[in-house]
């Protein structure tokens, strides 16, 4: 038994940390069209982490890409990672893996009749095969990750099938980098705002809401790494893990983001604080493929057996 | 990072379970905790193979009579005896906390008179820190110890004292300097549970049963030898033995979750198995206990690379106290009117659950703790 991450793995999120807060700060103009940095994440190697090395890749594992969609949750990063990688890679072949690699197709994929960046990205895996991606952004409740509905033109066969549970897990570890933010910058705001002569953090009111999200965060943070691992070395629990995972880390980023900007009061409520955007991240998160509701009911099925029909 | 038993410790959880499977007889699997841990007088005999079989204080040095084992055997330990609904170890406040203080602040008279004999239940401890004016703030004690010579005269109350009724030797932290700035003037000394004016009371509970005491110290002369640590440095002293309370708690209460947790999928099984809205609490409750799992596992991970517990790790006993109520109290829901009966568990744990967001901690003082300790919040006092 050993749950923690490697010297390495420590070493790839220091860096990934560093690096998105250097070109994705939590100052930027979030109101203006965003870059997403494609060419950069392909320099970086992000965009091969679980490709083979000789399909352009690095050769590791899922665990790697979970530590970055951890830290691409905390930043908030605009672009269409997880489309790539959590929704469309796993169906890809070897050709299609080198491009990604190489940083030169964005995919996204079709979940429940909805394509995050249709508008933005290239190719769309939907109903096991491979389309163009036609069709335009539809207003979404994150403008940073908008969803649109592909009109389907002429389908190429795929070479593989996506995988949920890794979709998932993706989503939960993402989850938590939001989680991990709100939490951050509701503690910011509580050791630093002064009210009745005191910063607010004094009062038990406000401390223990944070108390409770960051137990809220660190179960959301286990259920994420050991829904990862169990994807990242094809565990028979991976399934049932990442619909705990997913529903537990959406519900907690969701209650973090509310926790944190009722701690901020009338300052977390504005447009001009970016509380709202991590907040509308989380909600899409929830929302996105299986309701928290709908992976219990899977959870159930998985604990209790399929219910009978009374 | 892997989530799987290595070699050696899937060996010692092989033998544990066979250990078990030739020592505990199966009329015994049934362990409910509560007054039985007194009434039932399997609880020392089991205490005893324990120690004979080399599973009594896993982690405590070999010096000291114990395996000087990895914390992860610790955990193994008390997952696989919690899976057998098993007995605990019945001396819980000698094994977890005063042997564990006994080591860091004893005499080496101490330490081999008390020792060996916790750990092969021979003595019972109980603990006397809590007070009718000294619940969460353990600094405002009053129980007085005055010096008279060789002897320390103790007078006062101590009160929530679990096991006091049954115990041998009690750990005793009280006022020796009323004059002394706070926390200077604490003493902590071990008190001899027969000696001339020490009286125990029990306190019945909301459950109708009698876990805990109150203890009345009248003119108890206690021996100067008895001091652990020196006069006046009770607190720091105390903080040592509730640091032990914490160790490895979570696991023991994740693995009695677990037993509530499978009990619950069976009532919801026969009870609800189409009520789409009781499945998924039934479910939610599943993933937290993995949820409470894993952080343990992550917290032992970090104590066994660097020495010291993660900050996640204090999480544990706020959110097991919780969710023990909420799932008992799920419990008795799905069993419909038949859950106002007294079924011998459910009407029981579900009771007994709203002690466990006072016990060791109340729920108020864990959030306080994180809040300052953990994020780093200004202090609240």
């Amino acid at each position: 038994m050993d749950f923690a991450f490697t010297a390495e793995q420590q070493e790839l999120k220091r860096q990934a940390r560093a690096w998105l807060s250097d070109r994705f700060p939590l100052d930027r103009d979030f109101d203006a069209p965003q870059d997403d940095a494609w060419a950069e994440l392909a320099e970086l190697g992000w965009l091969g982490v679980s490709i083979a090395e000789e399909d352009g890749g690095t050769g590791l594992t899922f665990l790697e890409e979970a530590i970055l969609f951890e830290e691409l949750g905390y930043a908030l990063y605009p672009g269409p990672y997880f489309g790539t990688i959590a929704l469309a890679l796993p169906a890809l072949g070897p050709e299609e893996r080198a491009a990604v690699a190489a940083g030169d197709v964005r995919w996204s994929g079709e979940v429940r009749g909805l394509v995050p960046w249709l508008g933005s990205v290239d190719r769309v895996v939907s109903r096991g095969s491979a389309y163009d991606a036609r069709g335009e952004d539809l207003p979404t409740v994150d403008p940073s990750r908008p969803l649109g509905r592909l009109e389907h033109g002429e389908a190429t066969p795929l070479a593989g099938s996506p995988d949920v549970a890794r979709a998932r897990a993706a989503g939960a570890c993402e989850a938590v980098g939001i989680a991990q933010r709100a939490l951050e910058l509701g503690i910011e705001h509580a050791r630093t705002r002064e009210q009745f002569g005191k910063p607010i953090g004094v009062y038990q009111a406000v401390s223990h809401a944070l108390a409770d999200t960051y137990a809220d965060v660190e179960f959301a943070r286990s259920l994420a790494y050991w829904a990862a691992w169990c994807v990242a070395e094809g565990d028979e629990q991976a399934s049932v893990a990442a619909a705990a995972a997913k529903a537990f880390a959406a519900e907690a980023a969701v209650a973090a983001c509310e926790r944190a900007i009722q701690v901020h009061g009338g300052t977390g409520f504005t447009w001009e604080h970016p509380l709202h955007r991590f907040y509308k991240r989380a909600l899409w998160l929830e929302g996105f493929g299986a309701r928290p509701a709908e992976l219990r009911a899977e959870v159930a099925d998985a604990v209790l057996g399929v219910a009978i029909r009374v | 990072m892997d989530l799987r038993d290595t070699p050696q410790e899937a060996a010692f959880r092989a033998e544990l379970r066979a250990w078990i499977d030739a020592n505990l007889p199966e009329e015994k699997r049934n362990w409910r905790g509560g007054s039985q841990r007194f009434d039932d007088s399997f609880g020392r005999e089991w205490s005893r193979r324990l120690f004979e079989g080399g599973y009594a204080g896993l982690t405590w040095p070999q010096q000291y009579g114990g395996a000087g084992a990895p914390y992860s055997h610790q955990a193994i330990f008390l997952e696989e005896t919690a899976r057998a609904q098993a007995p605990p170890h019945i001396g819980v406040i000698g094994v977890g906390m005063a042997g564990p203080t006994i080591m860091v602040h004893g005499s080496e008279e101490q330490k081999h008179a008390h020792l060996s004999k916790i750990l092969s239940a021979e003595e019972i401890w109980c603990q006397g820190f809590s007070e009718p004016g000294a619940g969460s703030d353990l600094a405002a004690v009053r129980t007085r110890m005055e010096r008279r010579g060789d002897v320390f005269v103790v007078n006062g109350q101590k009160v929530w004292s679990s096991f006091a009724h049954i115990a041998d030797w009690c750990i005793l932290v009280g006022l020796s300097d009323p004059d002394a700035p706070r926390y200077k003037g604490l003493t902590y000394m071990t008190v001899d549970m027969r000696s001339p004016g020490v009286e125990v009371r029990p306190l019945r509970q909301i459950t109708g049963e009698a876990e805990f005491n109150e203890i009345f110290f009248t003119d108890v002369e206690v021996p100067v030898d008895n001091l652990l640590g020196a006069e006046g440095e009770g607190w720091q002293v105390a903080m040592t033995t509730l640091l032990h309370e914490r160790g490895t708690l979570g696991f023991a209460l994740t693995a009695a979750l677990e037993v509530a947790v499978n009990r619950l999928i069976d009532v919801a099984r026969e009870n609800v198995n189409g009520d789409g809205l009781a499945r998924n609490r039934v479910a939610q409750e599943w993933i937290e206990l993995q949820a409470l799992r894993y952080t343990n596992y992550r917290a032992l991970t970090t104590l066994e690379r660097t020495g010291i517990p993660g900050p996640e790790g204090s999480v544990a006993k706020l959110r097991w106290s919780e969710q023990n109520q909420r799932l008992t109290k799920l419990g008795r829901e799905l069993l419909g009117p038949d859950g106002l009966l007294d079924d011998g568990w459910w009407h029981y744990q579900q009771l007994r659950s709203r002690g466990n967001t006072i016990e060791a901690g109340t729920s108020e003082v864990l959030r306080n703790i994180i809040a300052e300790r953990v994020l780093d919040l200004p202090r609240s006092r």
